[in-house]
């Protein structure tokens, strides 16, 4: 078993000296997340709060009419814990007329839908409170891909990016996240009982284990099996991470001319400031 | 004799010249006020460091024909300095630079010999490597200057202690990484690693200073440090914060450490030149695994 505990309070002098400055140092105060009473997004609210001030937050719950109870109250216990801002905007009425125009509609274009309505929610509120958006993905769905693309991926800065989700769940305990919200199965909550471990297949402790020694420590799929792991598991994963690679960069432009956006022409985005 | 030392421990605005220059010039003055001998800045100090396509646009030439270069040269009159910067030499080539300027002079501007370009670095795509390594004299002895990468190559620090310096000042923009259970990252301890070996096997002044701040999701953790010749830490800064690290050596503590330790006196040069010569003209040896 590799151990993949870390530092509390050096991660979160990182991360919130992180928020602070990527989102002051272009003019910015405030910060916008979406907060959906899972463990993700509960530790990039008190990382943020902590950050930037909790009256310099505002957290907005955007429940759907299938949304459970346990969700909207979990985030109710985080906003209240933190002292952040909050707003509840339920995407019912959004995404109900697309999603019932389509009879067939399956659970997938469903929950992209979904996903992809909050964040336009969170972009108007990002506007309307301005402040920049703060991304909740970890580690290891970034990795895995598990998660919808332009949805509860688009964000301005995602300071839990690095943090596999084993490691979130020690963060957050260590800077006093509400237990419920830390112990609870972590579910997308797209239908009753969904739960991401039934979609993935396998759980977040055993694919941070291997995702620590293909990824982190450069160990090959072989080694990897050698050291223990199944190797259907192995394969599926370094198959998963490779397929959503698309996931995680820029889309591909055409190069033509001499000097081309992505390839070379290159800043870094905190170029000037 | 004594030197009071001072490394400042500085965030940049990225691609900011002129707004890190206004840094340097209150950082000298607070320095000034508390008296420091020599201040020492960080790699790509004028400039900040992740610059890509910015090169060609922040570069200096380390002369009083450079407006802004000369504000640090006039600035030198006052304490001796080192500074971080982009140097585009005669023939239009790029490199980082770090300048050791004093009384008015540019006394000696190394060139970063050893350029990372693995990983997160990407410095030789956009940089020309330096190929001179030397010591130079100044008011308090005689002094080696290396950038982050070139220490992490033992040669370097090892000829400039054959060239004669007995201060090495070192100068990073070392991104943060590797986080433990410990309670710094592992960047910082290996890089306290080996500057202490350095102080101990040279028996030489060895002072960092590192950078802080953020580009994009990249960090530069600080730690300043300063070692004495027995590898004792004189003095640290904090880490992932700016600070300014003054710290008082005493350079008669060469005199006795080097007494104890004459590490310096039997060190067998020729020996090393002769079988450095000898295992170069072997070619390649196979691994044996």
């Amino acid at each position: 078993m590799v151990d993949l505990k870390v530092n509390s309070q050096l991660a979160s002098k990182i991360l919130t000296n992180f928020i602070r400055s990527e989102i002051t140092r272009v003019g910015f105060q405030h910060a916008v997340l979406g907060l959906s009473g899972g463990v993700d997004s509960a530790l990039s609210c008190f990382l943020a709060a902590e950050a930037l001030g909790p009256e310099n937050v505002l957290a907005v719950r955007m429940p759907y009419r299938t949304s459970a109870q346990d969700s909207l109250d979990d985030a109710q216990k985080v906003i209240e814990s933190t002292g952040v801002n909050s707003m509840t905007i339920p995407i019912t009425e959004m995404v109900d007329p697309l999603i019932n125009r389509f009879e067939d509609m399956d659970s997938i274009r469903k929950g992209n839908i979904m996903a992809r309505a909050r964040m336009v929610v969170l972009y108007d509120q990002s506007a309307a409170f301005n402040g920049l958006v703060v991304g909740t993905g970890n580690k290891t769905e970034i990795l895995l891909g598990y998660s919808t693309l332009y949805g509860d991926s688009a964000c301005a800065l995602n300071p839990i990016g690095d943090l596999y989700k084993t490691q979130v769940r020690q963060l957050s305990r260590d800077l006093g996240v509400p237990e419920s919200v830390i112990s609870k199965p972590p579910s997308a909550d797209l239908w009753a009982g969904q739960t991401d471990e039934g979609d993935l297949g396998f759980t977040y402790a055993e694919v941070d284990q291997l995702l620590y020694l293909l990824v982190d420590e450069r160990y090959t799929p072989q080694e990897c099996i050698e050291s223990g792991f199944e190797s259907s598991f192995v394969n599926a994963v370094v198959k998963r991470i490779m397929k959503n690679q698309f996931k995680r960069i820029m889309p591909p432009i055409c190069k033509l001319n001499n000097r081309t956006v992505g390839y070379d022409f290159l800043y870094m985005r905190d170029w000037g400031t | 004799m004594k030197c009071k030392l001072a490394l400042s421990q500085i965030n940049t605005v990225l691609g900011g010249v002129k707004a890190n220059l206004d840094k340097h010039l209150q950082v000298i003055d607070e320095a000034c006020s508390q008296n420091v001998d020599l201040l020492v800045f960080p790699e790509l100090s004028m400039t900040g460091y992740f610059l890509q396509d910015l090169v060609p646009t922040v570069s200096m030439r380390p002369n009083i024909t450079d407006p802004l270069f000369k504000k640090l040269i006039e600035a030198s009159r006052r304490l001796d300095l080192v500074v971080g910067f982009v140097q585009e030499d005669e023939r239009n080539r790029f490199y980082i630079a770090s300048a050791y300027l004093s009384a008015g002079e540019v006394l000696h501007v190394h060139q970063k010999i050893y350029l990372p370009t693995y990983g997160l670095f990407d410095e030789g795509r956009f940089f020309a490597w330096g190929d001179q390594v030397r010591a130079f004299d100044t008011r308090f002895g005689r002094v080696g200057l290396l950038v982050c990468e070139d220490f992490w190559h033992a040669s370097l620090p090892y000829l400039l202690w054959q060239d004669g310096a007995d201060i090495m000042l070192f100068t990073s923009a070392s991104p943060g990484r590797g986080l433990t259970q410990e309670p710094q990252l592992d960047s910082a301890r290996w890089v306290d690693h080996i500057n202490r070996a350095y102080a101990s096997l040279f028996t030489t002044f060895v002072a960092h200073t590192n950078r802080v701040g953020y580009e994009d999701g990249l960090h530069f953790w600080g730690g300043s440090m300063v070692y004495d010749p027995n590898g004792n830490v004189l003095a640290r800064a904090p880490q992932q914060e700016e600070a300014l690290l003054i710290c008082e050596v005493d350079l008669n503590q060469l005199h006795r450490t080097r007494v104890r330790l004459p590490l310096l006196r039997d060190e067998r040069t020729a020996l090393v030149e002769r079988e450095l010569t000898r295992i170069l003209s072997q070619g390649n040896r196979p691994a044996g695994r």
